[in-house]
């Protein structure tokens, strides 16, 4: 059969492409020149294409080619291919393809375009490899890889030293998480005699010595659940970590779209459904991921009401998104782990995340459209009357506002939510969770008419504004495309069979409590910023992020102060006392001793032979014992 | 009766001397003397060691051969350091000790 020789091929390919084109640019960029651009663009689309072949391809974990071999222990590059990462991979390749396209249009006059692509498509490479992983390496090294692309697209004008400092920071933040997940991975490993392949973890965990483990020694099974979580919690920018992701905003647009919105801050989400079996072996776990992912939610939407960046809003609404999918993780384990019964391989939160991946990474394309006519204008207050002005952005902004913000039947936000907020509402002890759900979503319509309103009706308040025109067609299209996926994604879904969850009971009082959230939400926020010039509200804990930046950079500085007091104390006793001053004091010491035998004085150095001569008559003479006769 | 260990200590205390007189002096022209006389020490032990070694009535010669040999060629040894002393009379104006300093640090 043809589609069996194929099946390694395909994914290979797949992954290996977006490396040889970005290498490609690296190295031959100056031969290039602008040809680069299309080779990264044309990279995207055979990606897409690819991905679009894959989707009826059967399960498969071929293994592309060994990494690393040690007696027993074997690690792979290999692709599994299954509906979870078939459905990723077109999230991926979709937007990806999108989102290049879009650049095109955005970063038109960009001195360093090149050097985008080309870490775009480094991106891409890096995403790739997480979407195949079969092992949890892999999954580590590519893990580490999009790390590296973020930071070099997040800093991509690092002229500029707000951007410098937002891609060291997201950088260092991740490292965070990316300790937590290693270790977690480590103890797994230990655990499972070296096999971390998810399928072998998958059926160590159903008949096999993690089955043990996690029957025996719950702390430790909670322990590694929760150090694989933090690698989630780095990557999806969770509570505490979150604080890099508002500050990645600094990068270009389409890289907020793509890698902060869509995939990349996604793929913590991903990692977990992955490794949701071992979340489930853990009750505990599983409750506090839940809690990370409802605090988040609910803490996010509260800072997003308050910020007038419109990228910096639609970065606390992935937060706050991300916080939702998280919870559902949580929320499914603990049902899981409850009723002991299998898990279907359609995940609330993977649909979650598959509907907010079109829609986030719209929204940040038409902001990003906005801000390009608005002259790289990022406040709202200094926007407005934007809809006369740009249409088909106002359109499809329209359309993705509605589809966070959840509007009911229509939009694919709507099914989504009700699926993660169905799940809070059916697992036992989920109640407090249903209720961060039902204030999130209050808040998300509010903060999110907010930002309607003020930046696309009423009147121009600058003349920016007022002279805005609809960006050109490669801008626009993308936009179109992407609406058309946020309306029809469920429906879709269904032909894909990539993510729909497979119970979605809808429960009439979940149903009534989110429209109701929903119309109190806009409601208010409709009748607040109708027609305001400056916000009404002034609350400063939100605007401020609840301050945790302040309180991190005063623990970094207590405990980076006292760390290097202690430090530059060890330096000056032991590096400088006792390895370098004693030795030097000491030789100074014998040396200047020494130096008084060799006076020059002739009659001296004799009077020394003499001695020495007697010394050696008394010890053969008198000291040494009388030998042989 | 003189014995060999007269011999010995008056030979001992001449090798004495002429240390004590290498090592106190400053004049290296007594310098030299008092080692010549060390020299006059150790052969003074070789002949005393020589004639009261007696084998079939007679001495053992080997060794009065042996300090005949010494003596010529400290001789000649003299000669070598009386010219390097000259030499040095003519390059310092002095032949004391603390005079040559050349080699010091």
């Amino acid at each position: 059969m043809p589609a069996q020789d194929a099946a390694p091929t395909l994914p290979s390919l797949l992954l290996l492409l977006p490396l040889f084109t970005a290498l490609t640019i690296l190295f031959g960029h100056k031969l290039l020149k602008g040809a680069s651009v299309f080779l990264s663009v044309a990279s995207a689309v055979i990606c897409f294409v690819i991905s679009v072949m894959l989707l009826h391809s059967q399960d498969s974990a071929p293994m592309l080619f060994p990494f690393l071999s040690v007696d027993k222990l074997k690690i792979a590059i290999d692709a599994l291919i299954d509906q979870q990462s078939r459905g990723m991979m077109l999230i991926v390749t979709s937007i990806g393809l999108l989102v290049h396209i879009f650049s095109l249009g955005y970063m038109k006059e960009d001195e360093g375009k090149v050097r985008f692509f080309g870490a775009l498509s480094l991106f891409m490479f890096s995403m790739t490899g997480i979407v195949l992983a079969g092992n949890l390496i892999m999954m580590f090294i590519f893990w580490e890889l999009v790390g590296l692309s973020s930071y070099l697209l997040i800093g991509h004008w690092f002229h500029k030293a707000s951007a410098a400092e937002a891609s060291k920071k997201a950088f260092l933040t991740n490292r965070i998480g990316d300790f937590g997940f290693m270790i977690g991975i480590l103890m797994l490993f230990a655990a499972n005699h070296g096999d971390v392949s998810f399928a072998g973890l998958k059926e160590s965990f159903a008949s096999g010595p993690l089955h043990q483990v996690a029957a025996t020694q719950t702390t430790f099974m909670a322990f590694a659940a929760i150090c694989l979580f933090m690698g989630a919690v780095g990557k999806s920018a969770q509570f505490p970590l979150h604080v890099w992701l508002p500050d990645a905003m600094e990068g270009p647009t389409p890289v907020s779209a793509l890698i902060h919105a869509a995939t990349m801050v996604a793929a913590g989400v991903f990692m977990l459904v992955r490794c949701a079996f071992v979340i489930e072996a853990s009750p505990d776990a599983a409750l506090i991921i839940a809690w990370i992912g409802g605090i988040t939610a609910l803490m996010a939407a509260l800072m997003a009401t308050q910020q007038n960046d419109i990228k910096r809003v639609l970065a606390y609404s992935t937060l706050s998104q991300l916080g939702y999918m998280v919870m559902a993780v949580g929320l499914l384990a603990m049902q899981v782990g409850s009723h002991l019964h299998e898990a279907g391989p359609g995940h609330p939160a993977m649909f979650h995340l598959y509907t907010h991946a079109f829609f986030k990474a719209m929204l940040f394309l038409g902001s990003g459209a906005v801000i390009y006519a608005c002259h790289h204008e990022q406040d709202m207050w200094k926007m407005g009357g934007l809809m006369k002005h740009m249409p088909v952005t106002f359109v499809t902004f329209a359309i993705g506002t509605a589809s966070l913000m959840g509007v009911p039947f229509i939009t694919s936000g709507f099914w989504s939510k009700e699926a993660i907020l169905g799940l809070a509402f059916e697992v036992k002890g989920g109640s407090p969770f249903f209720w961060i759900g039902v204030m999130t979503a209050m808040l998300t319509a509010f903060y999110m008419t907010r930002l309607f309103v003020v930046a696309f009706l009423g009147k121009p308040r600058t003349d920016s504004a007022h002279h805005a025109v609809e960006a050109p067609i490669v801008m626009v299209l993308p936009l179109i495309i992407l609406a058309g996926l946020t309306l029809f994604s469920v429906p879709l879904a269904r032909i894909f069979e990539a993510m729909k969850p497979d119970h979605a009971e809808t429960h009439m009082t979940v149903m009534v409590a989110s429209i109701v959230a929903l119309v109190i939400g806009s409601g208010v926020g409709f009748f607040i910023y109708s027609g305001k010039d400056k916000d009404p509200l002034n609350i400063k804990v939100f605007a401020n992020k609840f301050y945790f930046d302040e309180i991190y950079a005063v623990i970094v500085k207590i405990f980076q102060d006292t760390v290097a007091w202690i430090v530059a104390g060890l330096e000056r006793l032991v590096v400088d006392g006792i390895m370098a001053r004693l030795p030097a004091y000491l030789a100074t010491r014998v040396g200047s001793a020494a130096r008084v035998l060799q006076g020059g004085h002739l009659q001296g150095y004799t009077f020394l032979l003499g001695l020495g001569v007697l010394l050696v008559i008394y010890v053969v003479v008198f000291a040494l014992p009388v030998s042989g006769h | 009766m003189i014995t060999l260990n007269h011999y010995l200590i008056v030979s001992g205390m001449l090798f004495a001397l002429g240390l004590a007189g290498v090592i106190a002096r400053r004049n290296i022209i007594i310098i030299y003397m008092c080692l010549e006389m060390m020299l006059s020490a150790a052969n003074l032990t070789l002949v005393a060691f020589s004639r009261f070694r007696v084998s079939e009535g007679l001495p053992d010669y080997a060794a009065q051969s042996l300090v005949f040999f010494t003596i010529t060629v400290a001789a000649a040894e003299v000669a070598v350091g009386l010219a390097i002393i000259v030499a040095l009379y003519r390059a310092k104006q002095s032949v004391e000790t603390e005079s040559v300093t050349k080699l010091q640090g």
